[in-house]
């Protein structure tokens, strides 16, 4: 029983690479810009739905490559027309207008592609599985844990070592300051949130061979990512990773002891963390939040 | 400092996170409509969520039906105007259901997929004496404890699905001193379709490795896939719905796990929609277009030339029943909903793209039908993207009473209420 808990704890671990890439999107926009990006799902539906297409064409890798840089590029479009007017506007209507976008989002992909789900397999080379002692595990899977971690770690890299990660975390924390030092922001929200949307599009070419390409895709999945930036706490980089985590291992012990609670459990995980930590885990104290 | 401010925000993020569970929620109806003088046939089901695959169909099925009914001559002389939307879950599904008796005068209601909503509308029906025909909902409940006199069903029950695909465990020693280990989606249709394979297991010496219940928006099922394989079960029974049964084939072959997989309960939008190389397993199904009669392949050939792929088990379920309705009617030479249930319940038989004619049986007003099973080709055999299994011949066989799948007024009473 212990060996299978640990299997249940290590598949969690693996598995909150699902809801990391999305989690980490949805924070940065907001921390920086204080949207709450409701269609931040649907960037996640299109780069799987991208990745199908040109995977028709040119296979797998150059999917890879190709869609999060497509959706990355409709997000630039869709920050300079939509998302800047909203930055500096009451919370609700920044809500209001990319709930509204999802929804677009939702029924265009519908109208497009129908509703049924679209067949898309796991390339040929990186099917089957790894045995490590009696552990199994399925090598497409680790494989995406790998590319979860890289872009986490370049991201974390690109935030804390670069010029440009210094704006951003500047911009995070006092931007009234930035703007003092003759900094305009702008020009950062567009890489933002291009940055942002290709993490959400990389995870969807990534999990759609697992979980399966349909229009509703992105609101599936957007609820558990908020959770997960909730209780990681806002503007905490390493808050989200830690979250992910947990609520991938909760969620693995769960279906271990009690199979109905599954998708239960991280809604538990996140009053009981509000209730002791009302910023999150490391939720940081932004100024211009207080 | 503006505290004020904080609050706002933080909230604006919970907000966010309760908004989006909201999301899959609104649809947009498709309504059409025109002259008074025409009759109304109201058609729900769920168009988004988990069973929106399946009610896309759905939807082709009954757009086709009118069509060729209208260019029939339509019901008595007259045209049929569809109203067709999504009916989403089940306080909207009873809501859109009377909204469509008491405003828009349909003369029936046709459709649904979740059992849950189905219960809803045919509450609705019921109290209004206007005609539901279910289309997709298989829960045994609905045609024993919850049945009712408005109310008919073409889709089969979970009980012939189980008899059906049962059937083929036990030709294949899969029942008798074997352990299953059963997956069973969290809601109306799962817990009903679990007591009855639990029926079935019981009377036919199997036993349960485990029963486990699965939330209807599990998308990931490494850790289910994990347990299963330090079961050792024999046998790894899906009771799951909708896009659940993709995911979980897909996975199982992902994570390469050995034992032998069925199911009782199935639909061939879902197959489709995972594709070749990621299905396995024995299913049942209630119409496939491999099934060769005559009539059969006319409605194949109409629905590939209006939407250019084959109907499958939900289309063929929705065009059925909107020809029934019309087939009933003018026969009768009535719209009156009680008039039509007193003709189905005289046994009216009907052409139902099978072999063999159907009839709604007169005490629970199921469709008494032939079922079939299915098992997935070798990829290599695989001809086109719609070509992924073999179909068995019909059960019950021709010398055998079509009611021997269905479940017995002991096993399933239903009492309709005056």
């Amino acid at each position: 029983m212990l060996i299978q808990i640990l299997e249940q704890v290590l598949n969690g671990l693996l598995a909150g690479a699902y809801y990391l890439l999305i989690a980490l999107g949805l924070t940065l926009i907001f921390s920086l810009g204080g949207l709450v990006n409701l269609a931040h799902g649907a960037f996640y539906a299109l780069g799987a739905y991208f990745a199908v297409k040109i995977a028709d064409v040119l296979g797998f890798g150059p999917a890879f490559v190709l869609s999060p840089i497509a959706v990355a590029l409709i997000g630039i479009v869709v920050e300079r027309s939509l998302f800047r007017r909203f930055y500096r506007e009451d919370p609700a209507l920044g809500l209001l207008l990319t709930f509204g976008l999802a929804m677009v989002a939702e029924q265009a992909l519908r109208w497009i592609f129908g509703a049924a789900p679209i067949p898309f397999s796991i390339p040929p080379a990186l099917k089957g599985q790894v045995l490590v002692g009696d552990f199994i595990y399925s090598k497409y899977r680790l494989l995406m844990f790998a590319v979860a971690t890289v872009a986490v770690g370049g991201l974390w890299v690109l935030l804390q070592k670069t010029p440009f990660g210094r704006v951003v975390r500047a911009g995070v924390q006092n931007p009234d300051m930035l703007a003092a030092l003759g900094i305009s922001l702008a020009p950062y929200m567009a890489s933002v949130v291009a940055l942002a949307v290709a993490l959400a599009a990389l995870a969807g070419v990534l999990l759609a061979p697992i979980s399966g390409v349909h229009p509703a895709m992105g609101a599936d999945i957007l609820t558990a990512s908020f959770v997960v930036v909730v209780i990681g706490g806002l503007g905490s980089f390493w808050g989200v990773v830690l979250a992910a985590l947990i609520v991938g291992v909760v969620r693995g012990l769960t279906i271990y002891f009690y199979p109905p609670a599954a998708e239960a459990s991280m809604y538990l995980l996140m009053v009981l963390v509000l209730l002791f930590r009302p910023r999150g885990l490391f939720g940081e104290r932004i100024q211009r939040f207080e | 400092m503006d505290r004020s401010k904080v609050s706002r925000r933080r909230r604006g993020l919970l907000q966010g996170a309760g908004a989006t569970a909201a999301l899959g929620a609104l649809g947009f109806p498709a309504i059409v409509r025109s002259q008074a003088e025409n009759i109304r046939i109201g058609h729900l089901t769920p168009r988004t969520g988990f069973l929106g695959p399946l009610g896309e169909y759905a939807v082709m099925g009954v757009t086709l039906a009118v069509e060729e009914i209208n260019a029939a001559g339509g019901i008595m002389g007259r045209k049929i105007d569809l109203i067709a939307e999504d009916s989403v879950n089940p306080q909207t599904a009873s809501t859109k259901a009377e909204r469509l008796i008491e405003r828009d005068k349909v003369v029936a209601i046709i459709g649904e997929i979740s059992s849950a909503s189905g219960l809803a509308i045919a509450q609705v029906a019921q109290r209004n004496r206007i005609l539901f025909f279910n289309t997709g909902c298989n829960s045994d409940e609905l045609r024993g404890k919850a049945c009712n006199r408005y109310m008919f069903h073409t889709e089969a029950a979970n009980s012939m699905y189980v008899a059906a695909e049962g059937n083929a465990l036990l030709r294949d020693g899969m029942v008798k001193g074997k352990k299953w280990y059963s997956l069973t989606a969290d809601y109306a249709f799962g817990h009903d379709l679990l007591r009855v394979a639990k029926r079935f297991m019981a009377a036919n010496g199997g036993e349960f490795a485990a029963d486990e219940l699965v939330p209807t928006d599990v998308a990931d099922f490494s850790p289910y896939l994990l347990k299963i394989r330090n079961a050792k079960p024999d046998l790894v029974i899906s009771n799951l719905a909708g896009n659940q049964i993709g995911n979980f084939m897909k996975q199982y072959l992902e994570f390469g796990l050995p034992f032998p997989v069925a199911g009782f309960g199935f639909d061939t939008a879902i197959a489709w929609g995972v594709g070749k190389g990621n299905v396995l397993g024995t299913w049942p199904l209630v119409w496939d277009s491999q099934v060769k009669t005559p009539s059969s392949q006319r409605f194949v050939e109409a629905f590939v030339k209006k939407y250019g792929k084959p109907p499958e088990n939900q289309a063929w379920g929705d065009y059925l029943s909107t020809k029934h309705v019309a087939l009933a009617m003018n026969e009768i030479k009535s719209t009156d909903s009680t008039k039509v249930v007193e003709h189905l319940e005289k046994g009216a038989k009907f052409d139902i793209l099978k072999t063999r004619e159907g009839y709604y049986r007169d005490w629970d007003h199921q469709l008494m039908q032939q079922m079939y099973t299915l098992t997935f080709k070798p990829v290599a055999e695989v001809k086109d993207r719609w070509d992924l299994f073999t179909l068995s011949a019909p059960v019950p066989a021709t010398d055998q009473s079509l009611e021997v799948l269905a479940p017995t007024k002991t096993e399933n009473a239903c009492t309709m209420p005056a």
